[in-house]
């Protein structure tokens, strides 16, 4: 017997995480008059999904939003991937004066809340006119941290010989970095998209801070914005707006699920 | 093709406070198999990075085929090498692996991008990079195991897919870095026996690193013993087998290691070993004598020892036995494994030397010439 009980431990631990996303998805299909109720079971006495759901995306522009967190997570996730590789590739496998010096400064990095930098970010881009803009909304996040101390973690396990071979073959150092080191760490590459994707598209404080435009609002914000609109006791419409902006970061994950656990075992990041 | 003279002048390197290389002197002649053996830790391969370029000497010039490469980049030294873990890039096939140093020296940065490379490549060019990459593979008998990824290649596939890819550029010279230590026993023999064959057929320029002398000596044309940085001694595997020039090589090379015991050479020039006279005169002065295990056999007089033990490996008898006088030195004798070891029943025998091929080294390391009745002995 207990052989089973990390299993269910384990097992209390998973329902108590996905509670929540339960609560969320069994409220996005309850009428308003069952909202409070708190029995969890999952059929309700009247179905409303439908109503519910189509008032979230008909009331607000739920698939501009989409399109707003698409267009501000790839941007932040291309470049975050093309400064952190190299600078990863460099601290990792190159010997320069400064290399202890620049990763101690990397990890320094790590301790600094976004929080502490909004405010002059916020002042430098109002200055520059660039509020409401999508550059407003990427730009305090294309360089990660995060992303040169993880890639630098997995590049650090790549064969020193196998480099060696390639300058020998006349390999450029930037083709070492991103033909050969790289691609042996797409698992880390993987980990890191989902981790970023999925910061920034939930990410409400930012967002807050430099976006008044509906227009170029990612989903957070359009939520908040739906709620002020339909405010009132609609927490139907409200959570099925909210299983819909989660939904692609489900299937996100899902899809990246087993190189991002490889990505995270290998390196050591947790 | 791949035969170019290398030559080394007053190489010296140094990491940190540790000298690894002291003014290193070293000329490799065209199309000769030469090894650099040492103990770990002597600086054979940081001597061999430093020819590959892969390293910088912090002294000294580089030259290849009367050229100075001394800060050339490796690419640019037109060097190919095998390294320990043979070094193959893990995400390609064994066909791209052995045509990646051609495409990167026939094809444009823009011909080598992914997916868009393809179509600016000239035709031309691919065909002949196949054909070489074929007769590279042909050559190393590996052409059934071009479309698999190495991570499905026993040891001794891998290896060969790294000497094919070594082979296809047609380098000025080979660099070998342990290239077999990785094998189990039987393929690193068998595989000794196809590097040696293979150097034959295209009588190119080897430098092979290894620890193992016993690779260094039957492949090799010359080899150069590091101790510390330094060259010890460099000659003909024969010459360092048979006129070591210092303890040291004489200690490194040969299996069973040389016998050594501790010998006196009185004032008047009698070489004494445990007190006993040898018949050998050298100069005055304390010395030790170096013994082959084959050149000790067995007599019914000599030095009295008791055997300890009798190993036979196949045809030969190894036998060791620990001297009774002096300080009771044990010592190895080879012999037959049909003569049968004539000890008496309490393990008794008496051991006798072959006078012409013992090796004396004085003091200070260094050989000294040591004479049998007039003659020089060795």
């Amino acid at each position: 017997m207990l052989r089973f009980l990390p299993h269910v431990v384990l097992a209390i631990g998973a329902a108590i995480m996905l509670l929540p996303f339960y609560w969320m998805a069994l409220t996005s299909i309850r009428s308003p008059a069952e909202i409070f109720d708190i029995s969890l079971w999952p059929i309700p006495e009247t179905f409303s999904g439908g109503q519910n759901y189509a008032q979230a995306a008909n009331t607000v522009p739920m698939a501009r939003f989409m399109l707003n967190g698409v267009i501000v997570c790839s941007g932040i996730l291309i470049v975050q991937v093309l400064t952190a590789v190299p600078a990863a590739y460099a601290l990792a496998k190159l010997q320069f004066p400064g290399r202890r010096l620049l990763m101690a400064l990397v990890i320094a990095a790590l301790c600094v809340p976004m929080q502490a930098l909004a405010l002059p970010l916020f002042v430098g881009l109002a200055k520059a006119n660039l509020l409401n803009t999508y550059f407003a909304q990427m730009a305090p996040f294309f360089l990660s941290v995060f992303a040169i101390f993880l890639f630098r973690q997995s590049f650090r396990s790549y064969p020193d010989e196998i480099i060696e071979a390639a300058r020998m073959d006349g390999f450029t150092e930037m083709e070492i970095c991103w033909r050969l080191v790289l691609r042996g760490s797409l698992p880390s590459l993987a980990a890191f998209s989902v981790f970023s994707v999925v910061a920034h598209w939930n990410d409400l404080y930012w967002p807050l801070i430099v976006v008044s435009d509906m227009a170029i609002a990612p989903p957070p914000l359009g939520m908040l914005f739906f709620s002020d609109v339909e405010t009132g006791a609609n927490y139907g419409a409200l959570m099925a707006g909210a299983a819909m902006i989660t939904a692609p970061m489900i299937v996100c994950f899902l899809l990246a699920r087993r190189s991002f656990i490889a990505g995270i075992t290998m390196t050591g990041v947790k | 093709m791949s035969r170019q003279s290398i030559e080394l002048s007053g190489i010296s390197k140094s990491f940190g406070p540790t000298q690894v290389l002291k003014e290193i002197d070293l000329s490799v002649r065209e199309g000769e198999f030469l090894s650099l053996v040492g103990m770990s830790g002597c600086g054979k391969s940081t001597l061999l990075r430093i020819i590959a370029g892969l390293e910088l000497p912090d002294d000294g010039v580089v030259e290849i085929g009367g050229e100075n490469v001394t800060s050339r980049d490796p690419a640019d030294r037109n060097l190919a090498m095998v390294f320990q873990s043979y070094a193959l890039y893990p995400h390609m096939t064994v066909r791209q692996n052995i045509a990646t140093p051609l495409r990167m020296r026939m094809l444009p940065l823009a011909a080598r991008l992914p997916l868009l490379g393809r179509l600016l490549a000239p035709r031309e060019t691919l065909s002949q990079i196949d054909a070489a990459v074929e007769q590279a593979a042909d050559t190393l008998q590996i052409t059934h195991l071009l479309d698999r990824k190495p991570a499905q290649l026993s040891g001794g596939q891998r290896q060969r897919v790294a000497l094919a890819r070594a082979l296809v550029r047609q380098p000025a010279a080979f660099l070998m870095d342990e290239p077999l230590s990785n094998l189990d026993a039987k393929l690193r023999a068998h595989m000794r026996d196809e590097l040696a064959a293979l150097h034959r057929r295209l009588g190119a320029t080897f430098i092979y690193v290894t620890h193992d002398q016993v690779e260094a000596m039957t492949m090799s044309d010359r080899i150069a013993l590091m101790i510390e940085g330094r060259i010890e001694q460099l000659g003909t595997p024969d010459d360092l087998y048979r006129t070591p020039a210092t303890l040291s090589v004489a200690r490194f090379i040969g299996s069973p290691t040389i016998n050594l015991l501790p010998a006196e050479v009185t004032a008047d020039r009698q070489v004494t070993v445990a007190g006993m006279e040898t018949g050998l005169h050298a100069e005055e002065g304390p010395a030790t004598l170096g013994i082959r295990a084959e050149d000790f056999h067995l007599a019914s007089t000599g030095m009295p020892a008791r055997l300890l033990r009798a190993e036979t490996h196949g045809a030969d008898r190894f036998l060791t036995c620990q001297l009774m006088a002096g300080d009771g030195s044990v010592v190895v004798l080879r012999q037959s494994a049909s003569d049968r070891p004539s000890a008496d029943a309490d393990g008794k025998l008496h051991l006798r030397f072959a006078a012409d091929r013992v090796h004396l080294f004085g003091a200070d390391g260094r050989r000294r010439p040591v004479y049998v009745g007039g003659k020089v002995a060795a």
